[in-house]
């Protein structure tokens, strides 16, 4: 484990190297442990694949203050109870209109386009967080059979609810947003609603399911 | 009380200090570009300092009031038709006018009471890329009608002549970023850096000599600050501002010191800007100076 000053309001804590399901769950109990019981002067927490941006208020608190606060919870992080996964099944109409670029996948990964819908449906997939723009999950956990590149030129508007391969990854627009991901379905399910609280669908470590439609 | 748009100017939409505690859902902080002006602005016409206000780009508006007001006008010089960084009565029916920036990029209109819209995930803020918050989540349009709360306390005459020369600093301090190792030394402070067109309240992106790593790396997607300066593949660097994507994975040179974020809120297109290196607590002893000088204002 590793703190770094990344501004002077912000202390990046480093749980680790690369993307695994183990560094996965450590960075989630941090960010748990935090937001139980937030030392003083803590702003926001940004977590990603292997780390953790702790945004503090440095008025209130200073850098070795919070670093103190942030190493005791970390002392814990291996006893705090690994928390029961939600899995959330996400219904996806895959192809036509809805999923304008699943022909292109197909012939990209040179699969069928039913072998497609079954590969990405049959996946089981993990939030590992949520990021770059409201309620937007970090899948990982697609077959790498499906990895396929980006489009050449983005589009200028990608649906709301609309799943999509970029790479080897794969994810769920929940507003309607420019995109270069190709997009392969859709899903009625709205993954980002002010009605809701919380306004996401998705959370840090769920687990994810996509049902193919008829 | 209302507040009427007779014109909106270029972007204008409803600030307050920012959306805190939600980028964990991918929704950065957002809030006032130029926090300096509108917590002035705010405490001048005896509101909290975070009261929404409207935050005004390049080109003011024109606004019209149904009742008599006290405003204030804070920020850079946009022409207004009455004296800024003061409070002033603005009559029911009479038209606050404001026109182009005349130097820097924003500026505030606060009126006392604040401006009422619902909180949205408790502020609010106008999160503009993502249509959250402020006035229906959106920059203001002609004949839009905005209600005037009623939150407010005793208004405040003096005039901070530190706080507005603060904004016009043009050298920007800036502490080491996670991967400033990665480039050489004097890549960021040393040459003089140009605001492009391409600049927003989510980043500004600069021109320049390309800033190249000694030797190109990967790195893994992680959480970024408001305020960490990026540096893509191209080698021209990007402030990240506050509707800022909340991960990336560009590595960051440097990051501006809060301080100095207000000034980044007050940079416009082909400015010419220079970073300067401070360390950590210098940066902070920066901000609580900084505090002290908004604090004697209330």
């Amino acid at each position: 484990m590793q703190i770094r000053p990344a501004s002077d309001h912000s202390l990046l804590v480093v749980l680790g190297e690369g993307i695994s399901r183990e560094i996965h769950l450590r960075v989630l109990r941090l960010v748990q442990l935090l937001a139980g019981s937030p030392p003083p002067g803590l702003v926001d927490l940004h977590p990603a694949y292997a780390s953790v941006l702790v945004r503090f208020n440095p008025i209130v608190t200073s850098r070795d203050a919070l670093e103190r606060e942030v190493r005791e919870r970390v002392a814990d992080l291996d006893e705090a109870p690994a928390p029961e996964p939600r899995i959330v099944e996400i219904p996806v109409r895959y192809g036509g209109a809805e999923g304008p670029d699943l022909e292109d996948v197909a012939r990209l990964s040179e699969l069928s386009m039913e072998e497609v819908v079954r590969l990405h449906s049959e996946g089981d997939y993990l939030v590992y967080f949520l990021g770059f723009s409201p309620g937007f999950p970090y899948l990982g956990g697609m077959s790498p059979r499906l990895a396929v590149p980006r489009l050449e030129v983005p589009r200028s508007e990608t649906p709301a609810g609309s799943v999509a391969i970029g790479g080897s990854q794969t994810g769920v627009y929940p507003l309607k947003s420019p995109g270069g991901w190709r997009i392969v379905g859709r899903t009625p399910l709205s993954l980002f609603s002010l009605e809701r609280d919380p306004p996401v669908l998705l959370r840090m470590g769920d687990r994810v399911r996509f049902v193919p439609l008829p | 009380m209302n507040l009427r748009v007779v014109s909106p100017g270029f972007q204008t939409h409803v600030q307050d200090l920012g959306r805190f505690g939600y980028t964990g859902l991918g929704i950065s902080a957002s809030g006032a570009a130029d926090t300096i002006s509108l917590r002035a602005g705010n405490l001048l016409v005896g509101n909290p300092e975070n009261a929404p206000a409207l935050e005004m780009t390049l080109v003011g508006g024109a606004f019209e009031f149904d009742g008599d007001a006290v405003v204030a006008i804070t920020g850079s010089d946009f022409g207004a038709s009455v004296p800024a960084w003061r409070a002033v009565n603005c009559r029911a029916g009479e038209t606050l006018r404001l026109g182009a920036a005349r130097s820097g990029a924003r500026c505030y209109l606060c009126i006392q009471g604040g401006i009422d819209v619902p909180q949205v995930l408790g502020s609010a803020s106008t999160h503009l890329s993502s249509g959250i918050g402020g006035f229906e989540g959106r920059a203001l349009r002609k004949g839009d009608v905005l209600r005037i709360g009623m939150n407010s306390g005793p208004v405040q005459r003096k005039v901070p002549k530190l706080l507005p020369d603060t904004l016009s600093r043009k050298a920007l301090r800036v502490t080491p970023g996670l991967q400033a190792g990665w480039f050489p030394d004097a890549a960021l402070c040393g040459p003089t850096w140009r605001v492009t067109e391409e600049s927003s309240r989510m980043g500004l992106r600069l021109s320049g000599p390309r800033i190249l790593p000694h030797t190109p790396q990967e790195l893994l997607t992680e959480g970024v600050s408001v305020g960490a300066i990026q540096v893509p593949s191209g080698g021209q660097p990007i402030i990240l501002f506050v509707e800022h994507q909340t991960t990336g994975g560009y590595p960051k040179i440097a990051n501006v010191i809060s301080a100095d974020l207000p000034v980044v809120g007050q940079l416009r297109p082909r400015d010419e800007v220079r970073f300067e290196p401070v360390g950590f607590d210098e940066a902070r002893r920066l901000l609580l100076e900084q505090e002290e000088a908004i604090l004697a204002l209330a």
